[in-house]
């Protein structure tokens, strides 16, 4: 009497799992259910600035924490013609444009940017596949080249433009890497471009000749290969709309966890 | 608040004999189900809360693992530390090509190798052999895929801790905790007893029957109160932000990279009490027990010695 019923709840239970399963990578096809996924990204990132507030520093470390090797992620050499050139003289005729909704657009050379007072740091880098890296940072800390260059009331992000192509199209169009920060992050005081690792000049593999650091984010926050820095009130008109290059592809804005 | 969840009030049903068309509806309205012959006494088990926090948390935990195993598969390598000493990981699932050039998984354990091809290291994705961690059917979604697996994990967390304050909070206000789960000096006297009872599958009857033992109290209490929390701080210690604003986090877990480790190692937890919990559920009687979990009412068997439970 009872083996029938039991058949039938067993089967039941067995296909709703199946059918659960399945029914999850449906969902995760539509266009709707990642939005509603994505909706905890904006509660995320309030709890998270609730909790650090605008200036909680990053762990330092000491130099017998420092990889080795710093693992290189990402691009390895933006690999064209214009970059090649620039790297071949030392990055001598290299210059990093700020622009956009700022009183007083810059234009700074890399001997600019040394000038400037330096910040070293040795932080750890957590890229957003699980795996840290230990290393040490110098450069230029963003928030004074933001009090020089003044943003106007209603920026409300940098936008980092990169020099590698991550894609190209057929018609011989690439799409650079790109990354944003709002203010608050952009202003940490951890947050450099820095021009350094462990002592050295920044190695090509690492984003010659400057990349961003922002230490309260994940990796892919950390732009390779600045070229110019723009300062946005949103970033709807930019590529994807989503503000970065693996934004766009469905990574979240908010790379603090 | 309510606390005579132990003394509710025990009602005698004549055992009828069962129809296959109406199990459904009989499964749901308490039909009863146990000895054969003899009256059959149940007693209201489990409330509406608990019931409520335990489905919704057996569908989010499963979410959590699945999407879990999901990002862990973008690095499947675990290690120990502040960073990832990539030369020396604790565990990792690799692949590897063999002499005739077929893909191999790998999966190290410190100093040993395991051939664990077609499920660990490398296995089946969409009709060919594939390096990735863990095989399609265990991640959420199926296939490799960080940013989407992400998404659901970062979703499914806030419910997951949201669902398991609301039980804390219901289990402390109502006596639950001090009454069901909260292991008492008496309870761990018995353990070795009942750990000898479990394992030859002797389930406690009638009155006994009522009440938590005390591997049950351990268990849950050890699942609910020290496995939950701690995935959620080793999981909070992962994020570079909260790092920044507590300190602490780090040193009590030894490092960003343990803690990881030990995320993984609570997911497992989680799993590993999961198989058990399902496997019990089916030993003492799986659909008094699944009935007690979605109306609440449990159906006690008298106690007539030592017939093995079907």
């Amino acid at each position: 009497m009872d083996r029938d019923r039991r058949r039938f709840l067993t089967g039941a239970a067995l296909s709703a799992g199946a059918f659960t399963l399945a029914g999850c990578d449906g969902l995760s096809r539509t266009s709707w259910w990642p939005r509603v996924l994505a909706g905890a990204e904006a509660v995320t990132k309030r709890a998270q600035r609730l909790v650090a507030g605008s200036w909680s520093l990053a762990p330092e470390y000491t130099k017998a924490d420092i990889a080795p090797e710093f693992r290189a992620n990402g691009t390895l050499d933006p690999g064209t013609p214009a970059y090649a050139q620039m790297a071949a003289n030392g990055f001598r005729n290299w210059r990093i444009p700020v622009g956009g909704l700022v009183e007083t657009p810059l234009d700074l050379s890399l001997a600019d940017l040394r000038a400037m007072p330096p910040r070293t740091q040795i932080t750890r880098h957590d890229c957003v596949e699980g795996w840290s890296c230990i290393g040490e940072w110098t450069g230029t800390p963003l928030r004074l080249l933001l009090a020089e260059a003044r943003p106007k009331p209603n920026a409300n992000y940098v936008v980092f433009y990169c020099a590698d192509p991550m894609s190209t199209d057929q018609d011989g169009n690439s799409t650079f890497y790109y990354e944003s920060l709002d203010l608050v992050e952009a202003s940490h005081p951890q947050t450099l471009l820095a021009y350094k690792l462990n002592g050295e000049d920044l190695p090509v593999a690492h984003g010659a000749p400057v990349r961003l650091r922002c230490e309260r984010q994940l990796g892919y926050k950390h732009a390779k290969y600045v070229q110019r820095l723009e300062l946005v009130e949103n970033f709807d008109h930019i590529n994807g709309g989503k503000g970065g290059y693996w934004e766009d592809l469905g990574y979240s804005w908010w790379g603090g966890i | 608040m309510v606390s005579d969840e132990t003394a509710a009030s025990p009602e005698r049903e004549p055992l009828r004999s069962d129809t296959t068309g109406r199990a459904l509806i009989r499964f749901l309205t308490f039909g009863a189900n146990s000895s054969p012959g003899g009256p059959v006494t149940s007693f209201y088990r489990h409330r509406l809360p608990v019931r409520l926090t335990h489905w919704f948390n057996a569908i989010v935990i499963t979410i959590m693992l699945m999407s879990g195993l999901q990002i862990f598969n973008a690095h499947p390598a675990l290690y120990l530390g502040k960073s990832s000493d990539f030369a020396h990981p604790l565990l990792s699932l690799q692949a590897m090509q063999d002499k005739d050039g077929q893909l191999r998984g790998i999966t190290q354990l410190g100093p040993w190798y395991f051939d664990t091809t077609g499920v660990l290291g490398v296995s089946d994705a969409s009709g060919t052999l594939a390096t990735r961690g863990f095989p399609a059917w265990a991640t959420l979604p199926g296939p490799q895929w960080l940013a989407m697996g992400r998404l659901w994990h970062l979703f499914f967390a806030w419910f997951f801790v949201l669902n398991g304050l609301i039980f804390a909070l219901y289990a402390w206000r109502s006596g639950h905790l001090r009454r069901d789960l909260l292991p008492k000096r008496a309870d761990i006297a018995h353990l070795g007893q009942e750990i000898a009872d479990h394992a030859r599958l002797r389930f406690p009857k009638g009155e006994a029957a009522k009440r938590y033992n005390a591997l049950q109290k351990l268990t849950y209490f050890v699942v609910v109160f020290v496995l939950g929390p701690l995935a959620v701080l080793t999981g909070l210690t992962m994020s570079p932000t909260l790092d920044s604003a507590l300190h602490p986090l780090l040193w009590i877990f030894g490092g960003r990279q343990t803690a990881r480790t030990i995320h993984f190692l609570c997911a497992f937890s989680f799993l590993a009490f999961f198989v058990i919990h399902i496997v019990m559920v089916v030993l003492s009687g799986t659909w008094n027990n699944l009935r007690s979990m979605i109306t609440g009412r449990f159906f006690l068997e008298p106690e007539t010695g030592d017939r093995p439970h079907g």
